[in-house]
């Protein structure tokens, strides 16, 4: 059989993949029980522990427990959407062989970290209006009503969740085996929410843990969602006396960049080639 | 399996036409391949060419370093020594359009994910310029009826076909098959093998490696055998073993007693045995080593062994 000799045509672009891979991680993480309950939910039945214990006690003179909570609760969720699922998936699908078939059809690196990305953003968007619903509707919480504090809200929710995408593939290559990846990634993230003020009031914390808690992102986007859900003579109550939206900002950039460069210099199809 | 009913298969397996005409030069070629393990090397030394268009089967004990072989040739394994080329390029340094000119069917099946089988092929078309249509794939492989089945609840001899179908699925120029049938029930196996049959006709180079020499000497234009890391030697399945081959062995029983002679000149051993024989010979035949034969002498297992 002779084939007409004409171009073999490129194979499809990195982007036309990247959406495939949306579609098909988005997919992959519905079905997966463990991630909707421990990444998805989990936020939402923190919400519900903490407002049937604490309801509407106060933690300082116009803030109920409910408020200040759902800021760590909400930075907590997009941790676990992020750095979590995709830290604890990647290793999974490491084991279970689903890189090793990417690798040898030569997808490009980028269209995966694109489909993880675009998976991470529209399920973290989605866990994040379920958990304000049920905050507000339920626990009575007061959800702002200027677009300023939306704005952050915004950019703080996007950068937390950049900075966990790409921090949670650097540590997938670093952690091993999927078993090790789903023992050691969870303690990692309860042991931030501890540092980071997410269980307990943050200034109410030794100094030291505040201050190692400042390392890492999850402290800047719970205080970030302090700024958006509490009221503004709140902030003379933060560490600094102010929300710090400046810092915060570029303490979350540095992450994406930093992740951005360990993830790329550390991605791995499979272990040990 | 009907010839005419893989018709359509070859048209639909067709590799992608390319700029080109088919350059005649080996589609595979290695030079003193070398890959070590903590010293020890497990290939060692390995030459070898595969023409365009040709089934290539590798075989070998356990361990033999075929898997290995393959995992450099597909760019997967960094290697320690040697020249490798394939399709033209160093699968070292293989960039994304290599990739795509070339398929691989790991030895290794993946456990599968929460995907059903369909939703799994429609899903990696999106990673092919010109992937054979989903439903046709499936029916190649004989995975039509677990369309949708999710992976991971298949049996594992379905996501070994679902495998193979992921492998052709871009319409490679060159396939690579570690152990394809492994695990199959022998219609599954009987089918695979009509694929990579039309594979051929469709112009499809492959390199299998496989344990069953039926497979290699059904489907193979040329095989190789490597034990301990080397190619001990290559050859049409027919002519493997060369003198091996031509050895025939007389047997017969004489007074209640087995008795065996084995030579090259079967026909001057007869000649003498029936001279001198009063009547009839019981038990009287004459044999030439089959593929196991050989290939069992090839990889140095001793006769008594394997008696
Ligand atoms: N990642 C690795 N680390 C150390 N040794 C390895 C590794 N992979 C393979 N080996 C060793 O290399 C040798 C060749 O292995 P290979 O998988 O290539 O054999 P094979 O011929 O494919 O065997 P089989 O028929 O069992 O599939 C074996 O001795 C194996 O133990
Ligand atoms: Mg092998």
């Amino acid at each position: 059989m002779t084939a007409p000799v004409l171009t073999r045509p490129a194979p499809p672009s990195w982007t036309r993949i990247a959406r495939a891979r949306v579609l098909l991680e988005l997919r992959l993480f519905l079905r997966e029980p463990q991630q909707v309950v421990f990444s998805f939910a989990y936020p939402v039945l923190m919400m519900v522990v903490f407002g049937s214990v604490f309801g509407a006690n106060e933690v300082s003179p116009g803030v109920s427990f409910s408020q200040y909570f759902l800021a760590g609760i909400a930075a907590t969720g997009i941790m676990l959407t992020s750095f979590q699922a995709v830290g604890m998936g990647i290793a999974e699908e490491r084991d279970r062989g689903d890189l090793a078939r990417l690798q040898v059809l030569g997808t490009p690196p980028l269209a995966y970290a694109g489909g993880k990305a675009g998976q991470v953003l529209l399920s973290t968007a989605a866990q994040l209006a379920l958990l304000l619903a049920v905050a507000a509707l339920v626990y009575d919480v007061p959800l702002p009503d200027d677009p300023g504090r939306w704005a952050t809200f915004a950019w703080v929710s996007l950068g937390g969740a950049l900075a966990g995408t790409v921090l949670g593939i650097a540590v997938s290559s670093g952690v091993g085996s999927a078993r090790a990846a789903a023992a050691g990634i969870p303690a990692l993230a309860i042991v931030l929410q501890f540092f980071s003020g997410v269980f307990f009031v943050f200034t109410e914390l030794p100094a030291w843990m505040q201050q190692v808690a400042a390392v890492f992102p999850l402290k800047w986007m719970t205080q970030g969602m302090r700024s958006v859900f509490l009221p503004e003579q709140a902030a003379a109550a933060e560490v600094a006396g102010a929300w710090e939206h400046g810092r915060t900002a570029l303490v979350l950039l540095a992450w994406v960049v930093v992740g951005t460069v360990l993830a790329a210099r550390t991605f791995r199809w499979r272990r040990g080639a | 399996m009907q010839k005419d009913s893989l018709l359509p298969t070859t048209r639909a397996l067709a590799a992608d036409p390319r700029e080109e005409p088919p350059d005649p030069g080996p589609v595979i070629s290695i030079r003193g391949l070398v890959k070590r393990y903590g010293g020890r090397a497990v290939v060692d030394g390995v030459d070898l060419e595969v023409r365009r268009g040709e089934v290539f089967a590798l075989l070998g004990p356990n361990g033999a370093g075929k898997t290995t072989t393959v995992e450099v040739l597909a760019g997967v394994r960094r290697r320690d020594a040697g020249e490798v080329q394939v399709l033209g390029v160093d699968p070292a340094v293989g960039d994304r359009a290599w990739r795509d000119r070339v398929g691989v069917v790991a030895q290794t099946t993946g456990a599968g994910n929460a995907l059903t089988v369909r939703e799994t092929v429609d899903h990696f078309a999106a990673y092919h310029a010109t992937p054979v249509p989903g439903g046709e794939l499936l029916d190649l492989v004989g995975l039509g009826a677990t369309a949708r089945t999710r992976v991971d609840k298949l049996s594992g001899g379905q996501r070994r076909r679902l495998e193979v179908a992921l492998g052709v699925q871009g319409r490679p120029e060159l396939l690579f098959l570690d152990e394809p049938t492994t695990g199959l029930d022998p219609v599954a196996r009987r089918q695979s093998w009509a694929l990579v049959e039309s594979l051929r006709a469709a112009g499809t180079t492959v390199l299998l490696t496989t344990h069953y020499l039926d497979e290699a000497a059904h489907l193979a234009d040329r095989v190789g055998v490597i034990t301990a890391g080397r190619l001990v030697e290559v050859a049409p399945p027919a002519e493997l073993g060369g003198e091996l081959r031509r050895e025939a062995t007389v047997r017969w029983t004489e007074d209640g007693v087995p008795r065996e002679v084995r030579t090259y000149r079967p026909a001057a051993v007869l000649r003498d045995l029936l001279a001198a024989a009063p009547g009839e010979l019981p038990d009287l035949t004459v044999t030439r080593p089959g593929l196991e034969d050989v290939y069992l002498r090839l990889v140095g297992v001793p006769e008594e062994a394997v008696r």
